[in-house]
């Protein structure tokens, strides 16, 4: 059995959105910019997209979507356009320490050119509190910017009570929806959502192509200078095929997403629920205020790299936020904000669902998950009974990437 | 990132996992905050290595050093077990990821330590 529980990561592309797409490679492949027929049936194309992706979040009119190439994009664009904007006067900016690295490094990037942001910390289930930014926003704050759900623990926001309080103190409020526009009920306008980030492929559709959603009046310095498309909030000449992709993507999503989400969270639950009778067990994450495809285990005494390839080689596909399994050796900072100690943040498991995930395929994961870390923990030096022992043992790393 | 094939052999299937009940020598490395934390037992009998078992907390390649460690040194004389160096260890893998040969790679000093413990056992 194959199973793919990944779609945190990305999604396979919905047969029906990649065949809408391949008319416009070979056959509709003109530039939407010219007048021509084959630019004009691009032109369509592309307006008929807008249309759809403006509906799927309640955008009240089509002009408000930009598109671009992902959610990377979309959050370097709202964060870099906004703050550095020729007429902002703003120099601050608040954001929450488990943004994804897409709105970190931006961040970070902005502190170098003399803006001052603020990382809101989080709670064990990894929300913000309202009360922290009520504290920390002034009339010199320009954005806020806090991500709809986040991709790891996939904790939902408050984001409707964050526009407010943005809002009454004259800031603009951002929110990064790369992991729940098409996969929970999103409304601009009612959960006062000034800018916002989108990526085609988290929700059944093609990689590369995304959206940022910009209330009507917000004006922002463009990150690609050009010929002016996307009246020139994004120029280069548009990724029709792409974007017809993600219209279609963003249609199917409306007319299934209810539906979808009520069967993925049954699925998620009982996952949750099966994991968390193995010992020494906890749910990173918050138990209801969470994404309905998502589920976040860690398991004490095992380490995740060893896991999700024992788990590769019996068919069943997750990922981890240990420090094994990343180049740089560290552990996932969502995991570490939660407060999770670093040798727990080893073990975690994340199994996030789709559209075609089968209940055979959660009883598949269920039977052998636990039967997977059982054999792990068989073979551990760091279990129970040595545990003070071990904890105690200097680190005798050569490196020096680790930190306590 | 990719591991080489024998890395992936050890790893799926690793062998001596286990501890020896009543060993000879035994050492313990690494902590587990930082992800790895091995762990071997060993038998002497004439000056050489009898039997060896490991268990080990940590990645692929923490695990497979620990297993291929315990192959390559299983009937070798205490003083050319002493010898193995991670370098030979990595090697007998066709190699590691760059960023894995420093703390994925501890089980011969796991091996030394077990050996040393072993000596002074003795001295007793
Ligand atoms: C929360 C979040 N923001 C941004 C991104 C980046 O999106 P993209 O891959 O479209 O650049 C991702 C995807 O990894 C994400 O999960």
């Amino acid at each position: 059995m194959r199973v793919y529980m990944d779609h945190g990561a990305t999604t396979a592309v919905d047969p029906e959105v990649k065949k809408v797409m391949m008319r416009f490679f070979s056959d509709e492949f003109g530039n939407a910019s010219q007048m021509y027929e084959y630019g004009r049936n691009a032109a369509m194309a592309v307006q008929e997209a807008r249309e759809r992706v403006a509906k799927l979040i309640g955008a009240e009119q089509d002009r408000e979507i930009v598109f671009n190439s992902g959610g990377t994009e979309g959050d370097n664009t709202a964060l870099k356009g906004i703050l550095l904007g020729k007429k902002n006067k703003k120099k601050h900016m608040i954001t929450s320490v488990i943004e994804h690295p897409a709105i970190l490094r931006t961040a970070e990037f902005l502190e170098t050119q003399g803006i001052r942001v603020t990382y809101l910390p989080v709670d064990n289930f990894g929300l913000i509190s309202l009360e922290d930014l009520k504290k920390e926003i002034s009339s010199e704050t320009a954005l806020v910017s806090i991500m709809h759900a986040n991709n790891e623990i996939g904790t939902i926001e408050p984001i409707k009570e964050i526009g407010e309080i943005a809002h009454d103190a004259g800031a603009l409020f951002h929110t990064d929806a790369v992991q729940t526009v098409g996969k929970i009920p999103v409304d601009v306008k009612k959960l006062n959502i000034d800018l916002l980030s989108l990526s085609s492929h988290k929700f059944y559709g093609p990689k590369g192509v995304g959206a940022l959603y910009k209330r009507q009046g917000i004006r922002f310095e463009p990150l690609m200078h050009g010929g002016g498309h996307e009246k020139g909030y994004r120029s280069g000449t548009e990724n029709v095929s792409g974007i017809v992709g993600l219209g279609k993507a963003a249609e199917i999503a409306q007319k299934v997403l209810l539906k979808e989400k009520e069967k993925l969270t049954k699925m998620r639950d009982r996952i949750i629920d099966n994991m968390l009778k193995v010992e020494d067990t906890i749910l990173n994450g918050h138990r209801t205020k969470r994404l309905p495809h998502n589920a976040n285990i860690s398991f004490k005494y095992v380490e995740g790299e060893a896991l999700i390839l024992r788990l590769d080689a019996i068919g069943i596909y997750g990922s981890t936020g240990s420090a094994c399994s990343t180049k740089k050796l560290e552990a996932s900072h969502v995991l570490l904000a939660i407060g999770l100690r670093h040798e727990v943040a080893h073990g975690s498991l994340r199994l996030t669902l789709g559209r075609w995930n089968t209940d055979k395929e959660v009883d598949y994961v269920i039977k052998e998950v636990p039967r997977v870390i059982n054999e792990l923990r068989e073979m551990s030096a760091f279990r129970k009974e040595t545990e003070e022992y071990v904890m105690s043992l200097k680190d005798e790393h050569d490196d020096d990437h680790f930190e306590t | 990132m990719l591991y080489s094939k024998k890395v992936m052999e050890h790893f799926t299937k690793p062998k001596n996992v286990g501890v020896i009940e009543d060993p000879d020598g035994k050492g313990i490395v690494g902590n587990p905050k930082c992800g790895d934390t091995m762990e071997i037992t060993i038998k002497v009998k004439d000056d050489k290595i009898d039997d060896i078992k490991f268990r080990t907390f940590g990645c692929a390649s923490a695990i497979a050093t620990s297993s291929v460690t315990t192959v390559m040194a299983m009937g070798k004389s205490l003083d050319d077990a002493m010898k193995m160096t991670r370098n030979d260890v990595a090697q007998e893998l066709d190699g590691l990821p760059p960023h894995k040969m420093h703390c994925s790679n501890l089980a011969v000093d796991a091996l030394h330590k077990a050996i040393e413990n072993y000596r002074e056992n003795k001295k007793e």
